[in-house]
């Protein structure tokens, strides 16, 4: 703690610190209120939740909401749970953030180590697709998926947050390689590599931060979006469309605690991504914006 | 014809010509060092003679075969990079190897030639490191390593010392000239560092602004630099200019000059031809050790003028005191013995060796004579 305390650039007396630490402490409570709530209630009977108390841990426990929210919930018509939608969205996630995390850093390395005329504007114009809202490309894109005979299938989906993402991990990639170092690259040429040799022995095993930036920016993106899911979905709607169908359903009795198990469920993967490797996303946002 | 042949080569960025017709041959086994202060285009033609640059005009040859439009990998050289460029990912064996690999040679015989690599550079205890984990010395050892293991035509080395502090650049120049002498390869090396240039090369050439300025022995460079740049640029402390008027006294022209306090000096040339610039202005180049107090001048010579001038700074620099007077107008610098009793502010006599005199003509700064 001291140890820390001397770097710090203001140094606070010991009644400020307190103060900043119940303060700091309050905040991290406020935010973790709504996840409480959710956790509390999907272990909860629904009479416990209907009969009042939202904030009272649960009289008795049970993991019932759970099971029904994976394998039995009522979603639209059938009642199959969550199960096959998860399957979608984890068969139209992985593909999606591998591919577009591949073409970013192919991109980046193109854009940064073979230059060419016009590669600053090509650099542009993908960046430039970052700030295209969703709702715009919505009818061009479902015209293409139609002629591509893609539309309502993951394959489908999986293209369209592809085309999305590249902008990004593009951005990323670019970044990070601006700051590599081009007389490895020419050292490489000289001694014999080629264009991916140079590639897969010198610049990608270096790259660990930056890909995981991109994983996770990717995967968090494509595994929450509701749009494009619910719009190019057709029969093979991911996870948050079926989420939605859940929670809106408007006959029979609301099944609050099998809605937050549902929620949660949907939530888990992104959890997972960060818990294992959110400790390299600041380190690889850092390193890639040293230089660029 | 030469083992490296660069003929008439240019090199353009759009409509701006950074090298102009450049021309030199070098010989197997020489060790030629591009020399010149940064912009001058020294690394670009290091870069164009290792194809990591096209060629816009011209030819480069290695040993007979046109190297324009080959690729690096094709022309069988090797480059050490100023920063060693080592691949951060791989072992210091497996950067070594990285090369052979690339070319298909078996495993066998690249561990074979990176043993004895690694014993030429004493390196053997490190093959296992990453190069994160070594000192500026071994990385750069490591990165010549590199360049050996290849068995090159040419070894291009691209500014390798200058990223080492002062005492170990001193050390790994000598390494790099025994390294020279033991397997006298062929090597071309880009430096903006003169003593570098003149205690490595077999011959230098001088750049500027685009041009070779002097292609030459070291010695050729020193004692009869082509112009007022390599006069200059060549030698630490800088050869001193001075403007002087040529005037014959019985038939032996002289050096005019006027000394601190405004007093005229004449100083005897050596250089008959000097008597056509009779009455005309020059541009008189001394360097700083044909400038000194009388017990200190070359007993060689046969031309020792002396002079009388005011001093006006002093700086003992332990082997040497240099001392600053004014000439001409000109701050000038001379190199005494340590121990030589000068103070500023007195007058002083000095030797000036004027068989090491060198004229320029002072509007096209060439060399007049000798």
């Amino acid at each position: 703690m001291s140890a820390i305390r001397h770097e710090t650039a203001v140094s606070t007396g010991r009644t400020a610190r307190v103060f900043l630490y119940l303060v700091l402490v309050l905040f991290a409570l406020f935010y973790l209120l709504p996840l409480y709530v959710m956790g509390v209630n999907s272990v909860k009977p629904l009479p416990e939740i209907t009969g009042g108390n939202m904030m009272a841990l649960p009289r008795a426990w049970t993991l019932e909401p759970w099971r029904a929210a994976w394998s039995s919930a009522q979603i639209g018509v059938q009642p199959t749970g969550l199960k096959p939608y998860f399957l979608n969205s984890i068969l139209m996630v992985v593909p999606a953030v591998a591919i577009s995390t591949i073409v970013g850093a192919l991109n980046g390395y193109i854009l940064t180590k073979w230059r060419f005329r016009g590669a600053d504007w090509v650099f542009g114009l993908m960046l430039f697709s970052c700030f295209i809202p969703f709702q715009i490309v919505l009818i061009p894109m479902a015209l293409i998926l139609g002629k591509l005979g893609l539309a309502g299938s993951i394959p489908g989906l999986v293209l369209v947050h592809v085309v999305y993402g590249i902008g990004f991990t593009t951005l990323y990639f670019r970044n990070y390689y601006a700051a590599f170092p081009t007389e490895l690259v020419r050292a490489a040429m000289i001694d014999g590599a080629g264009f991916f040799r140079i590639f897969w022995r010198i610049l990608l095993p270096v790259s660990g931060p930056i890909a995981v930036v991109s994983v996770i920016w990717q995967f968090t993106n494509i595994w929450n979006d509701f749009l494009f899911g619910a719009s190019f979905g057709g029969t093979s709607q991911p996870m948050t469309v079926a989420l939605n169908n859940l929670v809106q359903s408007s006959t029979g009795v609301k099944e609050y605690n099998v809605h937050f198990a549902a929620a949660i469920l949907a939530a888990l993967p992104t959890l997972a991504v960060y818990v294992v490797a959110g400790r390299y996303f600041v380190r690889g946002l850092m390193a890639g914006s040293v230089k660029g | 014809m030469g083992f490296l042949e660069i003929r008439n080569t240019t090199k353009s960025y759009g409509p701006v010509e950074i090298l102009h017709d450049i021309d030199i041959s070098v010989e197997e086994g020489e060790f030629l060092v591009l020399v010149g202060p940064s912009g001058c285009g020294k690394s670009t033609l290091l870069n164009m003679i290792a194809g990591l640059e096209d060629i816009t005009s011209g030819e480069i040859s290695i040993k007979g075969r046109v190297m324009n439009g080959v690729h690096p990998s094709k022309r069988n050289i090797a480059m050490v990079f100023q920063s060693y460029a080592l691949y951060p990912n791989m072992t210091v064996g497996q950067n070594i190897t990285f090369g052979l690999e690339m070319h298909g040679t078996p495993r066998a015989e690249r561990e074979k030639a990176l043993a004895e690599v690694a014993r030429l550079l004493q390196i053997d205890h490190l093959l296992d490191r990453k190069p994160g984990q070594l000192s500026g010395g071994q990385r750069q050892r490591v990165a010549m390593g590199r360049a050996l293991v290849r068995d090159p035509d040419v070894f291009l080395f691209d500014e390798p010392l200058s990223n080492l502090d002062a005492k170990l650049r001193v050390d790994m120049r000598t390494e790099i000239k025994k390294l020279h002498q033991k397997l006298k390869t062929t090597i071309v090396y880009v430096t903006h560092d003169q003593i570098e240039a003149m205690t490595l090369s077999t011959r230098i050439a001088v750049m500027y602004q685009g041009y070779v300025q002097q292609l030459g022995t070291p010695k050729e460079i020193y004692d009869t630099p082509a112009n007022v740049f390599v006069a200059t640029f060549m030698g630490s402390p800088a050869m001193n200019i001075i403007p002087a008027h040529v005037v014959m006294r019985e038939g032996v022209p002289h050096a005019k000059i006027t000394d601190a306090d405004g007093n005229e000096v004449l100083l005897r040339f050596s250089q008959p031809n000097l008597a056509e610039w009779d009455g005309r202005e020059i541009l008189l180049g001394i360097r700083p050790e044909a400038m000194t107090d009388p017990e200190g001048a070359d007993r060689q010579s046969a031309n020792i003028q002396t002079l009388t001038n005011r001093v006006s700074v002093t700086e003992p620099a332990g082997s040497d005191t240099f001392v600053t007077m004014v000439l001409g107008g000109k701050e000038v610098v001379a190199r005494m013995r340590a121990d030589a009793l000068v103070r500023p502010g007195q007058r002083f006599d000095f030797a000036a060796n004027m068989e090491k005199a060198i004229a320029f003509d002072p509007k096209t700064e060439k060399r007049i004579a000798p």
